[in-house]
């Protein structure tokens, strides 16, 4: 019983962790192409270099500062939008899961390659499951 | 384990796993907009006809004056990647007479892909920055995107500091005294190295060093009565510190620190040294501190002396009340008016306060 009670108290605590605890009900057929696993793990590198100081290793961010990436309703339905933050820097008012953020991201100054790869690493992180291949081509496009 | 350890572990985690800044909300405070619509203002300082010149982030150095923006031309060219960009800017203590500005900024100047911090000084004429001198450049370039430092200030024998972060290569800047990035450096106005320097024996050694061991100083002011240089640095997640910067010291990153890397694991065991400087504060949790200035002046009543350091991270200007050189009290200022980049006391006494998408506002004490 009381290891029930402790369970049940721990995952309360992780529960109160997590703003957004509903994932995507998406179903979304998981490419294992080899050009988007290498695209994801250089992506990767580049999540590391750029972007974990605000949206943290675990893609949550920080509440009405920085904007979560991990199970994201903008980002999901915002794609070029974000592909577009990513490449040029984004400024003003945007909401991300009910959440109003007005902060600015300045430009990362990534080539169109890093822009590709550091999108289909936050696509595919954290539980995220967005079924959309970036190239550095439809990057040069927007 | 005994039930007893479970327990104390699960609080622990779930309290790290949510940490907040416990700091309390300051409701005597009040601020007015001086400038707006800005989107990173990095840094400003006050001309002698009390307009300020504004560093956006993007690469624009903004007048403003009477109420009207001029956007300045005859900028070097400015790495932009990640955090680095147009930094800093401060004048000369004898502007009046020379009128050199300082400025801090990302470059790709040399050899090799990306860039590293840059200090130079120019002056300003017809809207427009001639002049400009290269005081140093950090090598080697590198693509990484964090921890270019970049605050400038003058001490009251004339030097000029300035701090470069690690740019993202702890194991091998910090520590080591022959490499750029992780210190506190020193030089004299017209960027020769001081010859009492501390590493100025050492020839293997980058000489303009004046302090190691730093990670990523964002925040570098005078105090107004001891005249020793105050600095903070972010820290990893839990570290980010303030320390009085002396000629020499090491003050420890990434050997001793009282942080964990972002994702929660450790780095080191240890927080103390021998040979390494302890912080005056640390914060944990990290508040990302930018910005750094002391109220020295009669406008704030018995808040004078207090020190404030802008907060990216929760949003707020941090005032932090010492004692015998310790924090003993922090409030919340301008809370929640958005991220704060970076703090000044203007030459009328007033606090002025950077915040990202919004501009510069000054803080009034209700």
């Amino acid at each position: 019983m009381k290891n029930v009670i402790f369970l049940g108290w721990f995952l309360l605590l992780l529960a109160s962790c997590n703003s957004n605890v509903k994932k995507d009900n998406r179903v979304t057929q998981k490419q294992d192409s080899t050009g988007l696993k290498a695209s994801i793990e250089r992506g990767k590198t580049v999540y590391n270099d750029m972007c974990v100081t605000c949206h943290l290793p675990n893609g949550k961010g920080v509440p009405k500062a920085f904007p979560p990436l991990a199970d994201s309703d903008y980002l999901r339905e915002n794609q070029t939008q974000s592909i577009k933050a990513v490449k040029y820097g984004m400024s003003g008012e945007i909401t991300v899961n009910g959440i109003t953020y007005n902060s600015t991201m300045s430009p990362l100054g990534l080539s169109n390659e890093e822009v590709a790869d550091v999108v289909n690493y936050i696509n595919n992180s954290w539980g995220n499951t967005i079924d959309h291949f970036v190239t550095p081509e439809k990057v040069s496009e927007l | 384990m005994t039930m007893k350890n479970i327990i104390i572990g699960l609080i622990l985690t779930s309290t790290l796993a949510c940490a907040q800044d416990k700091n309390p909300k300051n409701i005597e405070n009040t601020h007015e907009v001086i400038v707006s619509d800005i989107n990173i203002p990095w840094g400003f300082t006050f001309l002698p006809d009390e307009s300020m010149l504004i560093t956006e982030k993007s690469g624009e150095l903004i007048h403003f004056k009477n109420g009207k923006k001029t956007s300045i031309k005859g900028l070097p060219d400015i790495y932009l990647r990640g955090q680095g960009g147009l930094l800093d800017i401060i004048l000369h203590p004898d502007y009046n007479n020379n009128g050199w500005i300082y400025l801090s900024y990302s470059s790709s100047e040399g050899e090799g892909s990306g860039g590293n911090t840059t200090i130079a000084r120019a002056k300003l004429k017809n809207n427009s920055l001639t002049n400009l001198q290269v005081l140093y450049k950090a090598t080697p370039n590198t693509t990484k995107g964090q921890h270019f430092g970049s605050r400038l200030i003058f001490d009251d024998a004339g030097y000029l500091y300035f701090s470069i972060g690690e740019r993202g290569n702890r194991y091998e800047n910090p520590q080591d005294i022959t490499r750029d990035g992780g210190k506190i450096y020193r030089l004299n106005d017209d960027g020769s190295i001081p010859n009492d320097n501390p590493f100025i024996n050492n020839s293997e050694a980058k000489t303009a060093i004046y302090s190691y061991g730093h990670r990523n100083p964002q925040g570098m002011t005078l105090h107004p009565e001891t005249r020793n240089i105050w600095t903070h640095e972010h820290g990893p997640k839990g570290g980010d510190e303030i320390n009085i910067i002396e000629a020499g010291k090491n003050y420890g990153w990434p050997v001793i620190s009282y942080g964990v890397n972002y994702i929660g694991t450790k780095f080191t065991d240890i927080t103390k040294k021998e040979g390494m400087e302890q912080p005056l504060h640390y914060w944990d949790p990290s508040i990302a501190p930018s910005g750094m200035a002391f109220i020295n002046s009669d406008k704030y009543g018995d808040w004078d002396g207090n020190l404030l350091v802008g907060s990216l991270k929760f949003q707020y200007l941090d005032m932090c009340t010492l004692q015998n050189n310790k924090v003993i009290k922090e409030e919340r200022l301008l809370n929640g008016l958005g991220r704060v980049r970076s703090v000044e006391q203007g030459p009328d006494g007033f606090i002025y306060v950077g915040i990202e998408n919004l501009g510069i506002v000054k803080l009034i004490r209700k």
